[in-house]
């Protein structure tokens, strides 16, 4: 269990969380906006709030 | 992308979502009449009555409790209820578990603020209920997170709407905050009174890890929740970009979590955690203005819906002050003007810049979009709604511009010194100097309030008038079954 001592120490454990953390996001942004095929269908999802609008028409009447 | 098929027989569970709605405006008036009764004790001391029953001890948690639990904690029940069934375009899971989050919840709050009139508190700010109130708010809060959870687990639709994520990391987000800020030992098994299972600066940092995460995710995340369902369905157009609204969460739900220990700048707490937590809410400044920018944009195209739509117009002026409070935010987290805000009227303006500008008037443009679709009438007066907003704006300029002058003003009369280095001006010299702001907030708060009173008015003939159509409606329908019977 001795080498658990080296994440009770800050000058490792900080550059490490930077790294984790960065590659996570950078992972994430590159998910998110890397393919436009992905865009495309990701995008397409803002369109659920309106896909049961048929009862919403009802209720207006 | 697959396309749910959705049946118009598919009926929604709305009668508990009608009942938080309804509770929302209740606690609402409540909290900000006792809001404004308190403000007006800090103006006009003999208020007080020299009663502890009518301290402003007394009466400031029951305030908070009220307003954040109860008219913020009610409209995020009704709206989280709403928004999941119909995007999930499912009926709500476990109904029986949602009602009893519903009684449970309504519970939770009058108990809270019984007991705060009777001194009883923990003393942790926004978690002052004492242990016996802490394991209701348990009880119902793994109910809600069951209820939420079989409800998505059963969706039409693949995908989870955004609104959804946002929704169920402040479930999450507030089980864990609750569970760990509340480990207390009661002193015994028949006394409401405990004591924290942390000491010193633990327990001031595990307080302000739930404070400001309460603020984080139950203020912020819950309501975003609300604002990415609201906003395009009131503007009538989809949210101005998806991706954004991944990366806004996702951003957003990593970063608050390490923000608390800027309350606790210049303690006991080590330097590198308030350095490390003030870097953090600098950080934050992003992932909150991507969100606001994605809320305000849904509107481009249609910018003229902010004249001609009252509604709309409460959802994106709340948007601007989300904006505005997560910018301030992260500028009083440094710890240089920290030194000048902290222990001062300025977090006061700025909790309430967020509390009324974002939360309050989020929760308004939705309940006003979501009360008419749950009755199936409309709105009884859209005037009155325009002169709500006017009156909430006011109070809100009134009451921020107040608490930043007084603010800052104590924090220069706190540190000023005359030519010998001693301390320029004594405390009670900065409370008189502080009286007109304090009226000027008290009358802000009363505008506030008389906006929402308008609103329970507007909403009350809304439901009255759907009611006598539909019993109108019904008793034409039993007089045509009558005569064609004859």
């Amino acid at each position: 269990m001795e080498w658990l001592n080296w994440f009770s120490r800050p000058e490792n454990t900080k550059p490490l969380a930077l790294l984790i953390f960065f590659v996570t996001f950078v992972g994430i942004v590159l998910y998110v906006y890397g393919s436009k095929k992905r865009s495309k269908r990701l995008e397409s999802y803002k369109d659920i709030p309106f896909q049961d609008d048929a009862r919403d028409n009802k209720d207006d009447k | 992308m697959a396309i749910a098929t959705y049946s118009s027989a598919e009926q929604y569970n709305f009668d508990i979502v009608k009942k938080f709605a309804i509770m929302a405006l209740v606690w609402a008036v409540v909290g900000m009449s006792v809001g404004v009764y308190i403000a007006s004790e800090l103006a006009w001391p003999f208020l007080n009555f020299d009663s502890p029953y009518f301290s402003f001890g007394r009466f400031r948690p029951v305030h908070t409790s009220a307003v954040i639990f109860g008219f913020g904690g009610s409209a995020l029940f009704a709206t989280s209820y709403y928004v999941v069934q119909r995007t999930c375009q499912t009926r709500l899971a476990l109904e029986g578990m949602a009602s009893f989050t519903f009684w449970g919840w309504q519970a939770v709050i009058v108990l809270a603020a019984l007991s705060y009139l009777m001194g009883y508190s923990q003393g942790r700010e926004y978690a002052e209920m004492e242990w016996p109130i802490d394991i209701l708010v348990e009880a119902v809060w793994v109910s809600y997170l069951l209820v939420f959870v079989g409800t998505i687990m059963r969706r039409k639709q693949p995908h989870i709407y955004v609104a959804n994520w946002f929704y169920l990391a402040f479930i999450l987000a507030t089980a864990l905050l609750h569970t760990f800020n509340n480990l207390a030992m009661p002193i015994n098994l028949f006394s409401m009174k405990s004591y924290s299972l942390f000491s010193g600066t633990q327990d001031a940092m595990t307080q302000w890890w739930y404070g400001h995460n309460a603020v984080g995710f139950f203020l912020t995340a819950a309501f975003l929740g609300m604002m990415y369902y609201f906003v395009p369905k009131q503007a009538g157009r989809p949210i101005y970009s998806y991706r954004l609204s991944i990366v806004h969460f996702w951003a957003l739900s990593f970063m608050y979590m390490w923000v608390g220990a800027h309350h606790l700048h210049w303690t006991a707490l080590p330097d590198w955690t308030s350095t490390l937590a003030a870097t953090f809410s600098i950080l934050l400044l992003m992932p909150s203005w991507g969100g606001m920018i994605n809320g305000i944009m849904t509107l481009s195209g249609a910018w003229d819906k902010l004249r001609t739509d009252p509604v709309m117009r409460f959802l994106i002026v709340a948007l601007s002050f989300y904006g505005m409070s997560t910018f301030e935010g992260p500028m009083m987290s440094l710890k240089e003007v920290n030194a000048l805000s902290h222990y001062t009227d300025w977090p006061v303006g700025h909790v309430h810049s967020g509390a009324l500008g974002w939360v309050a008037m989020i929760s308004f443009g939705s309940l006003y979009h979501m009360i008419p679709k749950l009755w199936d009438a409309k709105l009884y007066s859209t005037k009155l709604v325009e002169a709500h907003f006017w009156l909430a704006t006011i109070g809100i300029l009134l009451y921020i511009i107040a608490m930043w002058i007084s603010g800052i003003t104590q924090g220069l009369m706190g540190r000023a010194t005359d030519e010998f280095g001693n301390l320029q001006y004594s405390f009670v010299e900065s409370v008189a100097a502080m009286m007109p702001f304090y009226m000027m907030r008290a009358i802000g708060g009363a505008f506030f309030l008389t906006g929402v009173l308008l609103m329970v008015y507007n909403i009350y003939k809304t439901i009255r008038l759907a009611k006598l159509e539909e019993a109108a409606l019904e008793a034409r329908l039993a007089s045509k079954m009558v005569n064609v019977g004859a």
